[in-house]
């Protein structure tokens, strides 16, 4: 063990022994079980049943719903997180800490509470009502809609899209801006040809932590959605807690962990470092 | 408007946004009425009845722990395992890095699932115990983000140096080394403890009957409303974090703050 840091395979597995083991024992033996109860039946034979059921009418409609409503979050949020991610980056003080401090703070009241309290704000008589009937506005009706889950989602998963956009727009270094303006750029030109093209890796970034989750969730629905509107999360979750069918839920966790792939290929496509840029 | 009124407005509306819940959940926590849905005057009743709450007290002890254990733990074995990525070629580099964020990447549900299989084929006894083991393991990745960094910029030389003037491998580490990464090292371990506490997916498929974190508990009591104890509660964590956040931010050195700006 000539250095610990340099380069050498040799003591390195017996160096890394603790983390290995706990690799294998809690991250990849358990993707292995999903696997496993996902392609067996009760009985124990080899069935591709339980990954043919996405195709059934209710589980079909679940896994559309998410899919749209995940969609559509993650849209609203990068819609509303670039300009705030550029206007943050812009800021002179450059305090990263504290704009990561302000977004992260919420995190620390309960998630659950959190999006209860969203429902004491959107209820026909809640909080948001009694100010538009105060402004004789119409009053919304969005509690226990799709919109609501969107806001749920919207809400709680913006950090994750602020977050690596800012950090990768703080990156940028400011020569190249500064020599683009040189050469005659507009500010519409520098932020197409420059500014969007290098913090691209962050959108990505983002992208999947907000659509990954929200297409994912079942205690959002839940909450908002008035446990009438089914997510493919709602569904595992089902199968899991309640109608104890471990299999059925294992095969429809494997069509979701497809798309979880898919869109981490893709992903990995735009942000070649892999690292992300969360923080 | 100039531009600037119009950016500060617009980041005003967006941290409403994101604070308005909880203003609402701080003001709930002030309602003397056991129904959020009406407005019963204001009280201190409730901050003076959580703590005469055993259920409550004990959801606190229990997510309190798990987020602390988890995070040393998991802070421990992610110090090891960026000592040994580091040491790897360049494959076996990519590969363990991408195995170990699978639980970041992957979703919470899945990752819920795929535990709770494991601990019902290992025969283990569902409560406390599978809930630690599942919160260190979706840890892990958040500590290894933090400390790789530091780890990068560390220069092989002053430990080799170290290791010529006579020292042992393990002092050197501790010498040398970890001085180096210990602003990482509070980063992960910090991140790891707000993950913890924050969790109710995979501890809801991990836990067993009877145990509660407070994420579960809250989320048993959704149906019959919730325990006006449980807004206090909130409200005195937010508060003391917020009170701790701010002191740290005042220090001057704010080795956490200067640490994720590198990352």
């Amino acid at each position: 063990m000539a250095n610990l840091l340099r380069k050498k395979e040799n003591n390195t597995f017996i160096i890394g022994s603790p983390y290995f083991i706990w690799v294998v024992i809690f991250i990849v033996v358990p993707l292995i079980m999903i696997f496993y109860y996902g392609l067996i039946d009760r009985n124990g034979n080899f069935t591709l049943e339980n990954i043919a059921a996405i195709a059934q009418p209710v589980h079909l409609k679940a896994l559309r719903l998410a899919l749209w409503l995940g969609v559509i979050a993650t849209v609203i949020c990068l819609i509303i997180a670039y300009p705030l991610a550029y206007i943050l980056s812009q800021t002179s003080i450059n305090r990263y800490g504290f704009v990561v401090f302000l977004f992260i703070l919420p995190m620390w009241m309960n998630f659950l509470l959190r999006t209860l309290a969203w429902q004491t704000l959107l209820e026909k008589t809640g909080v948001i009502n009694n100010i538009l009937v105060f402004l004789r506005l119409p009053p919304l009706n969005i509690i226990n809609t799709p919109a609501a889950i969107v806001l749920g989602m919207v809400y709680n998963f913006l950090p994750f899209m602020v977050l690596p956009i800012y950090n990768s727009l703080l990156k940028i270094d400011p020569n190249i801006i500064n020599a683009a303006r040189d050469l005659g750029a507009n500010s519409v030109k520098v932020l197409q040809k420059i500014i969007f093209p290098l913090s691209l890796p962050g959108v990505i970034s983002g992208i999947t932590m907000v659509f990954i989750p929200a297409l994912t969730t079942f205690v959002i629905s839940n909450l908002l959605g008035g446990s009438k509107i089914l997510l493919i999360g709602n569904v595992i979750e089902e199968e899991f807690t309640h109608a104890g069918n471990w299999h059925l839920g294992s095969g429809l966790s494997i069509v979701l962990m497809l798309f979880i792939i898919v869109n981490m290929i893709i992903s990995s496509i735009f942000d070649k470092t892999g690292e992300g840029n969360f923080l | 408007m100039t531009k600037k009124n119009l950016q500060r407005l617009y980041i005003g509306l967006i941290f409403f946004f994101l604070y308005a819940p909880i203003i609402t959940l701080v003001i709930l926590s002030f309602n003397d009425s056991r129904t959020r849905a009406r407005w019963g005057g204001f009280t201190f009743r409730w901050y003076g009845s959580l703590f005469q709450s055993d259920e409550i007290m004990w959801a606190l002890f229990n997510t309190l722990s798990i987020a602390l254990l988890s995070a040393f733990f998991a802070t421990l074995i992610g110090t090891i395992a960026c000592v040994a990525i580091m040491r790897m070629k360049k494959t076996s580099r990519a590969v363990s890095i991408g195995i170990t964020n699978i639980p970041m990447l992957n979703a919470e549900i899945v990752t819920g699932i795929s535990l709770m299989l494991l601990f019902i084929s290992l025969g283990l006894r569902f409560g406390y115990g599978t809930i630690l083991l599942s919160h260190i393991t979706f840890n892990i990745p958040y500590v290894i983000l933090c400390i790789m960094p530091k780890m990068r910029q560390l220069n092989p030389s002053t430990y080799e140096a170290a290791r010529d003037l006579g020292a042992s491998p393990i002092y050197g580490f501790f010498k040398v080394v970890f001085p180096d990464l210990l602003p990482g090292i509070i980063a992960g371990f910090l991140m790891a403890f707000t993950m913890s506490l924050d969790d109710f997916i995979i501890t809801h498929f991990t836990k067993g009957p009877g145990v509660h974190t407070l994420s579960t508990m809250i989320y048993s009591e959704v149906r019959k409303g919730i325990k006006p104890e449980m807004y206090a509660l909130s409200t005195l964590i937010f508060a003391s974090v917020l009170l701790l956040l701010l002191l740290i931010n005042r220090l001057p050195a704010g080795e956490v703050k200067k640490n994720q700006h590198n990352l």
